[in-house]
Order: C-alpha cells, then structure tokens, then sequence
C-alpha cells in the first residue's frame, strides 16, 4: 500500500508536475521566445533575454526534463520493458509516448542543452559556430514540439482511449 | 521546399499530422 501509494501517488503527481514544467517550458521558448528576441535584436534590447532569462529557463527546463522521464519510468515500473518493447497490448499506447519522451529527452540534454550553452557563451565558441549552434538547437527545440503533440496523446489516451480495460 | 519547422503553425501542424499516422499505427499493433 505504502509502495503503490509511492509509485502511483506520488510518481504521478511528480511526472505530471515536473512535465507541465518541461513542456510549457517548451512551449514558452517556441511559442513566445523566439518571435520576442527577434524583436528585441531589432530594437537592440536583447541582451536581457541572453542574459537573465535564459539560463534560468533552461536550468528547470531540463532538469524538469530529466525529473520528468524519471517519475515515468518510476511508474511504470515492472512495466518499464513491456513499454518501450511492445510486448503487451495494453502498455503499445504508453509505449508509442515513452518512446517519444525518450527522444525529446535526448534532444534536451544532447543537442538543445550544448549548444544553448555556446549561445550564451558559457562555453567558448567562434560567432560561426554560436550560429550553428543557434540554428542546431532552434530545429531540436521545434522537433520537440512536434514530438510533444503525438507523446501528450498518447500517455493522455493510454489511461483513457487506449486504457487496458477496454482492449 | 521551406522547412517546416522554421515555422511554429508549421511545426504544430506537423505534430497533429504524426499524431493521426501513430494512432493508425497503435491501432494496427493492438488489433483495434
């Protein structure tokens, strides 16, 4: 009772948390950040953005990330393989979602993560390479977006549309 | 041809696209 109550009370809580966190987040950089610091650039005051935002934004975007995949491989749990293998018919729904969480994942902390960190000049990089890394890390994050549209459905639909019961 | 991710409406509706092709594909796994 005490482990279940862990495992899908607390597991759950935290993955839905720590996700609304990660993916508005995303939503945040995608939706409302880009077209703001392109104005800004325009208008010279972009440096704030760069400055104090970003890198507090991407301090809980990511690890709100890494909470995230976390609490759900928490609750899955005995179920963790049957997911991301197929194996069982009623965990292909939340299987399909894992599988695009992991990914989206990936591209936080292995594509999005080092290069925002040449963007702002946390790691050394040439203006040729900031720019690489501007554009390498703008397609991860739209990736992303893409990505979370289908993940969202489908761990939303494996507890509803897709639920075990009704297989 | 202009990527699709170089614009938000472009990305989401890509999303809503691969949506639609995975529900097809979960549906033909689990024999819905």
């Amino acid at each position: 009772m005490t482990m279940d109550f862990i495992q899908h009370g607390l597991g759950r809580w935290l993955h839905i948390g720590a996700g609304v966190m990660w993916i508005g987040l995303l939503y945040y950089f995608n939706f409302v950040n880009v077209a703001a610091a392109k104005a800004a650039t325009a208008d010279g005051t972009a440096a704030g953005i760069g400055k104090h935002i970003m890198p507090r934004a991407l301090l809980f975007f990511r690890w709100a990330a890494l909470v995230t995949w976390l609490a759900g491989a928490a609750l899955l749990g005995s179920h963790f393989l049957d997911a991301f293998l197929f194996r069982d018919r009623a965990y292909v729904a939340i299987g399909i979602g894992a599988w695009l969480g992991t990914i989206m994942l990936f591209n936080v902390w292995g594509v999005i993560w080092p290069n925002q960190q040449k963007i702002l000049g946390m790691k050394p990089a040439s203006d040729e390479e900031k720019a690489k890394a501007r554009r390498v890390a703008f397609l991860a994050s739209r990736a992303n977006v893409v990505l979370s549209l289908p993940m969202l459905f489908f761990m939303s639909a494996s507890g509803g549309l897709f639920r075990a019961p009704m297989l | 041809m202009k990527n699709p991710l170089d614009s938000l409406w472009g990305s989401v509706i890509s999303g809503v696209v691969l949506t639609a092709v995975l529900y097809v594909v979960v549906k033909l796994m689990i024999g819905g």
